[in-house]
């Protein structure tokens, strides 16, 4: 309780930060391997810089570099892209039930910085109580700012970067992971969570783009919404741990 | 690709980025949400997570093979076993980039 009360009490920027360092951890290697990439199919750094601040999304940058490498056109890319962040549109809704009432400016500087990984440290702060959206802000434009540093370092020195440095390619799916065992509030929440991860693995077997992580995610929320009205409330208790 | 066509394309592409993360706060944020979709969304984290994350321990990023034994996977065990005992999001991430690398080490 006074670690909590200490904790809350540095300015939210502060705060922000500290959410926000494993994301940064994760992006530094992602930046640098997209810039060496983007670099060797022939991307100039500051087209590289350019697409970062504009998109700001990690696969479908990947994806577009692959496609315009290989002689794609505008149309197909901007398609791509649209196809692979479609699913921001079920974490913007999820996190709007936090941000009732907030600024309309402050939404939309938000939501440029959105991406699955501030996704998944906001909503957990969120729904752990107090975070405001000012630290939210922190998390998500650190988080930018690091990506777009990362890649343009990535597209100048990144070839002198030894490969798989300090575990940092595992940063995200380490973060992903401990996101998940918090959100685990309830077993139906735990059971979603595993019809979701199983059929992720199926529909990414068979279906394009990131197609898998949408289907699979409504699939399981739909399943947890008829449990949870089907079950004694017994069983639907959460379980709340200190 | 032209640099004209380039800025086009970068640019058409961080409006379809922008949108999908605007709208809907824009538009959920300032009204009310039905309950049975509020219902909806609160197993939307944990769901989307667990989509984002579980076929990334199984499957090879390039050839979208399925593979039981990759250190992603075998490195994920006692990271979640941490994650579950420590409910620390630091700690474990450090701990997950610890194992990983001593992975790349031990496993051929």
């Amino acid at each position: 309780m006074g670690a909590e009360m200490i904790r809350n009490t540095a300015p939210s920027w502060v705060q922000g930060m500290k959410a926000a360092w494993p994301i940064c951890a994760g992006y530094l290697a992602i930046g640098i391997s997209f810039g060496i990439i983007a670099r060797q199919s022939g991307f100039t750094v500051v087209q590289i810089g350019l697409m970062s601040v504009i998109v700001f999304a990690g696969s479908a940058q990947f994806i577009a570099v692959s496609m315009i490498s290989s002689g794609a056109s505008v149309i197909p890319v901007i398609t791509a892209t649209f196809f692979v962040n479609l699913r921001h549109v079920l974490m913007s809704s999820t996190l709007s039930l936090h941000l009732k009432g907030t600024r309309k400016s402050l939404l939309t500087l938000f939501a440029y910085g959105m991406t699955d990984e501030s996704f998944a440290v906001n909503f957990t702060r969120f729904s752990k109580g107090p975070w405001d959206i000012r630290s939210a802000l922190t998390v998500n434009h650190a988080a930018n700012l690091f990506w777009i540093a990362s890649t343009i370092a990535g597209g100048y020195i990144g070839h002198l970067v030894p490969k798989g440095a300090f575990g940092l390619d595992y940063a995200l799916t380490a973060m992903f992971l401990s996101l998940l065992v918090l959100q685990l509030t309830s077993r139906i929440v735990a059971l979603t969570a595993l019809v979701s991860g199983v059929l992720a693995v199926l529909f990414s077997l068979v279906l394009p783009g990131t197609w898998y992580v949408i289907l699979a995610t409504m699939i399981a929320a739909t399943l947890g919404v008829m449990l949870q009205g089907s079950l004694p409330a017994a069983a639907r208790k959460e379980r709340r741990r200190p | 690709m032209t640099s004209g066509q380039y800025l086009l394309c970068i640019l058409g592409m961080g409006v379809v980025t922008y949108l999908p993360r605007w709208l809907p706060l824009i538009w959920l944020s300032g009204r009310e949400i039905p309950p049975l979709f509020v219902q909806w969304l609160k197993f939307v984290p944990a769901s989307i997570l667990s989509a984002l994350v579980v076929p990334s321990l199984f499957l090879d990023p390039s050839s979208r093979t399925f593979d039981l034994t990759r250190p992603e996977f075998l490195v994920a065990l006692p990271t979640l076993a941490f994650a579950w005992w420590s409910r620390s999001l630091g700690g474990t991430v450090l701990l997950g980039m610890i194992l990983y690398s001593l992975a790349g080490f031990l496993l051929p």
